[in-house]
């Protein structure tokens, strides 16, 4: 090696550290990637219409009289001094805190023994666990009404008492909640690290204090969110205090009144953006929550497998049996009252009260429009959310703009999870009703029943389809490029394939969700669009309990049909589909 | 295919004579106020295997994106085989890629994963399935062609994938970390085939990777990278021998550095309180702060070191076996050392951690380098 080279390299010149120094580039998008953002801003006209423009427009009324003019706070003024809506307030929160404090231990204990005891028939608790997604909020009120109402067979138990009201609300609320709770900690519990156990048992801690320091600190964010979830959808239930409630105000059923009762939209306005604070807050602390339970469980954790032992297992089956009983209990309730001639003088059994036509002018028509409605929600929706999820991930983000654009579509995608089914039906009347908006043919017809639903639940299926593509391969898309294969055919051939469990799921839980939700399409149904579970509420209304329960049964039959379908389909699908998976 | 020979006759000397390949110009990369790449400027000859090296964050990977326009440069100029593509979509420019987690569509068994990119009208089905074959034969995974990806090991996952890029006859292929996700024994193995192989098909090729010696064993050339700054291109015995700065010292091999101060006779400097005689330092003004490095197979022990100027008087302090090679620990106060010597040598030497050793390196061995740099 000679010296001169050596000494060359010395002082090197460098280039300044400062901006770099080559001509800007111009970058040209190819097909896929301009598609793929043309896609993302019809994702975001579409939720502008959808849901920004109606939520807006409720925002603008809460502020206006009847003639339109702005009053600044009138309105909210008037609301605070009008002591029946205020009591209304204390109503809903205090119903739905002492459901949340009833709910989240039983539903925790529930949980528990599924996933950390020996019991037997687990995969029968778990399945009875669900039972209450299946059927409208409503059911478990009639059930209840048929038990303890002015003709129960076991008012006697009540000492006088009555079940119209906060405490008929809280029993019924307790049963349409459980479910949501158990599955929240069942989750929670289920992802536990064996060694932490082991670490406890060899420093020698009892099993009272390993619960107290490794079990409750583990699942506390799932208590949170299972306490938040509970106590939202208590305050956000309509079905339930319209039927069993009685002369006691919530908030839902303020909002009704207002709007269907006396017609004062502004009003209902007022009441729905009060109705939304609790959700918010909900919403906020959730978020919260999630954050923080980040990485409490690490790849390499090893699961936790409980052993046998009778002292634990013993109680928490009478339990599980006990809670499982009283679940279907409810439902059989509902489902033998609904075949009773004449409750609860002549007990003999008869199908005329599925004759819905005696009762309502709809008659069996209403559970056809809900079908027609659930189908069409749950094909488009699916579709619809999985796209604008697969966007929102892979879009290409290279400017500024579409960042913009993609945090707009991401914000749009996950509010309506805040934002109560009534509110959102009031605000889609407002909005879809206005003389001057030309999207308001849709009004009265199923479209708007159908817009509304994919909506209101748009979120949850969101979430599970953006959860199934974060765990492809983000560089799948660049693959698919380099080998100048465009977006669009990895979408079909690669994205969708592996996801399709996961499509089928928001499939089924917005079907569901479709036929049992009362509180969002009350507003909006037409003469010749009314779903059934609003034909629920309106037999109710008429004193005619015995087909409310019957058209009720017919809803849960539905679900309840195409969620054991799903079961039964999801395995065939993962044969066919999935094959890949196995080793 | 081009005949073995010309290929392999390309070094660094023949990339001058031909038109670059690959040509990249004061290329530079922005994330909002972050600077990934600064005016990165080198040129690729075709049939070339170069590899892009440096610690985590240097931009190396940034700037292999760039070049698939996976993540586009946002100033400078990139031009392959005489085509500007510096803003295209990838899907326009003409490329295969590997990447660390392989991104096997594990839905689509090994066959249809190599004969994604073969549609249209240039790949008739049964040319398509013929190259299949042919692909799957070249990296000995001929008979695994209805498995799917899931059901192979990480090293024949790495070959599909591999296959799936050379399928549509890219004229550049990257490679991005393609060995990181093996363990080291599969790693050295792939790493000599896949230079055979990129040997046999003359494809260009550019290979991303942080470990410096993998880089060494398989590069014609190496653009060694720092803080989104190229730091030296050359290739690995230029790279090894004549760094082109202290990180480069530092980072490509095993050196020990020192730091030191130019003495006044030229070609010496003073560490540690004793003048040590270093050609490099030759030029360098008096009394300018430096920083030396040596290679421990330059570090003479013993009475070979005792007879050079500038010797030390060092304590061994530890001594690692290597299975050729042992490695010496030696400490004197500011200032340690590691040298190479067999193990023959080391028991002549009684090199024992405690024992008292002269050391002295060459003169012309020492590397030195401006310390505000």
């Amino acid at each position: 090696m000679s010296d001169a080279v050596l000494g060359e390299r010395l002082p090197q010149p460098r280039p300044p550290r400062g901006a770099p120094a080559g001509p800007p580039v111009r970058i040209a998008a190819s097909l896929d990637q301009r598609l793929m953002q043309a896609g993302l801003w019809l994702a975001l006209a579409f939720l502008a219409i959808s849901l920004a423009l109606p939520m807006g427009m409720l925002l603008a009324r809460a502020f206006q009289d009847a003639q339109g003019g702005f009053v600044g706070l009138a309105n909210f003024a008037t609301y605070v001094t009008t002591p029946s809506l205020v009591r209304s307030v204390w109503n809903s929160v205090w119903t739905a805190a002492v459901t949340t404090i009833l709910v989240v231990p039983l539903a925790f204990a529930y949980a528990y023994a599924l996933a950390r005891s020996c019991i037997p028939f687990k995969g029968i608790f778990r399945a009875v666990m669900l039972v209450p997604i299946l059927a409208p909020s409503l059911l478990p009120a009639l059930a209840l009404i048929y038990l303890f109402g002015n003709q129960g067979m076991l008012r006697w138990m009540l000492f006088g008492e009555n079940i119209y009201g906060p405490w008929g609300i809280v029993a019924a609320q307790v049963f349409y909640c459980f479910p949501a709770a158990a599955i929240i900690l069942s989750v929670a519990l289920s992802t536990a690290d064996a060694r932490l156990y082991e670490a406890a048992e060899a420093l020698k801690a009892g099993r009272f204090r390993i619960f107290l320091t490794v079990t409750l600190p583990g699942a506390v964010y799932g208590l949170v969110s299972a306490g938040v979830v509970v106590f939202t959808l208590v305050v956000t239930d309509f079905g339930i205090p319209k039927v069993i409630g009685g002369q006691f105000q919530v908030l839902a059923t303020d909002v009704y009144k207002q709007v269907v009762g006396l017609q004062d939209f502004n009003m209902g306005a007022v009441v729905g953006m009060v109705l939304l604070l609790p959700a918010i807050a909900a919403f906020a602390l959730q978020r919260w929550a999630e954050g923080r339970r980040a990485g409490t469980l690490t790849g390499r954790a090893t699961p936790y497998i409980p052993r046998p032992r009778r002292a634990r297992d013993l109680p928490l089956l009478v339990l599980c049996i006990t809670v499982a009983a009283l679940l279907l209990g409810i439902v059989g309730v509902a489902a033998w009252g609904s075949l009773i001639r004449f409750w609860p003088w002549n007990l003999s059994l008869t199908l005329d009260n599925y004759e819905f036509s005696r009762f309502d002018a709809s008659g069996w028509g209403a559970f056809l429009t809900s079908i027609e409605m659930s189908l069409l929600t749950a094909t488009i929706g699916a579709a619809i959310v999985f796209v604008v999820a697969y966007l929102l991930e892979r879009a290409p983000q290279a400017t500024r703009g579409a960042r913009l654009l993609r945090g707009a579509v991401g914000f749009l995608a996950t509010a309506p999870l805040a934002i109560p089914g009534l509110v959102l039906g009031l605000a889609f009347i407002l909005f879809f009703n206005h003389p001057a908006n030309p999207a308001g043919i849709i009004y009265g017809t199923l479209a708007i029943l159908v817009l509304n639903s994919l909506v209101h639940f748009y979120t949850v299926g969101h979430l599970t389809a953006a959860t199934a593509i974060r765990q492809l391969d983000p560089e799948f898309e660049a693959v698919g490029s380099s080998l100048k294969v465009p977006a669009w055919t990895t979408f079909g051939r690669v994205t969708v394939p592996i996801c399709l469990p996961a499509i089928l799921d928001i499939w089924v839980y917005l079907f569901v969700n479709a036929m049992t939700t009362v509180s969002a399409v009350i507003f909006l149904y037409g003469p010749d669009t009314k779903p059934a579970s609003v034909a629920v509420v309106h037999m109710d209304e008429a004193g005619q309990a015995s087909a409310a329960a019957a058209m009720a049964c017919t809803i849960l039959a539905a679900t309840a049909a195409v969620k054991i379908l799903h079961v039964a389909m999801g395995g065939a699908v993962d044969r066919l589909t999935q094959a890949w998976r196995r080793r | 295919m081009r005949d073995e020979t010309a290929v392999a006759e390309r070094g660094a000397g023949a990339a001058a004579a031909r038109p670059p390949y690959l040509e990249v110009v004061s290329l530079g990369k922005q994330f909002g106020t972050f600077v990934a790449l600064r005016d990165v400027s080198l040129t690729i000859a075709e049939g070339e295997f170069v590899s892009f090296v440096g610690p985590s964050g240097c931009g190396k990977t940034t700037l292999l994106r760039a070049i698939a326009g996976l993540d586009p440069a946002t100033t400078g100029v990139i031009r392959q085989a005489g085509r500007e593509i510096t803003g295209l979509p990838p899907a326009e420019r003409d490329f295969g890629i590997v990447f660390q987690s392989y991104a096997l569509f594990p839905n689509m068994t090994v066959g249809a994963n190599v004969a994604y990119g073969l549609r249209g009208p240039s790949w008739p089905k049964q040319r398509a399935q013929a190259r299949v074959g042919e692909l799957l034969h070249l990296v000995g995974l001929a008979d695994q062609v209805a498995k799917y990806p899931a059901q192979l090991s990480g090293g024949q996952q790495q070959r599909v994938a591999l296959a799936r890029a050379l399928a549509p006859e890219p004229g550049l292929l990257l490679l991005d970390e393609p060995l990181s996700a093996l363990d080291a024994i599969v790693r050295l193995h792939l790493r000599q085939e896949i230079r055979g192989l990129q040997r046999r098909l003359g494809v260009t090729t550019i290979m991303v990777t942080h470990d410096q010696e993998e880089a060494m064993g398989v590069s014609d050339r190496i653009v060694v990278m720092s803080r989104g700054l190229v730091e030296q291109v050359g290739t690995p015995e230029e790279v090894y021998r004549r760094p082109a700065s202290a990180f480069v010292a530092g980072f490509v091999g095993r050196s020990s550095g020192f730091d030191a101060v130019v003495e006044a006779t030229p070609g010496t400097v003073m560490a540690a309180g004793r003048l040590i005689p270093a050609e490099a330092a030759r030029g360098l003004l008096f009394g300018t702060p430096v920083r030396c490095f040596a290679r421990p197979e330059d570090v003479r022990l013993g009475p070979a070191a005792a007879a050079m100027p500038g010797a030390v008087e060092m304590e061994v302090t530890h001594v690692e076996f290597l299975g050729a090679l042992c490695r010496v620990a030696l400490e004197a106060p500011k200032l340690k050392l590691e040298a190479d010597v067999t193990p023959e040598a080391l028991r002549m030497l009684g090199a024992l951690p405690g024992a008292l050793l002269p050391a002295a390196m060459p003169a012309d061995r020492i590397m030195v380098f401006r310390a505000d740099e």
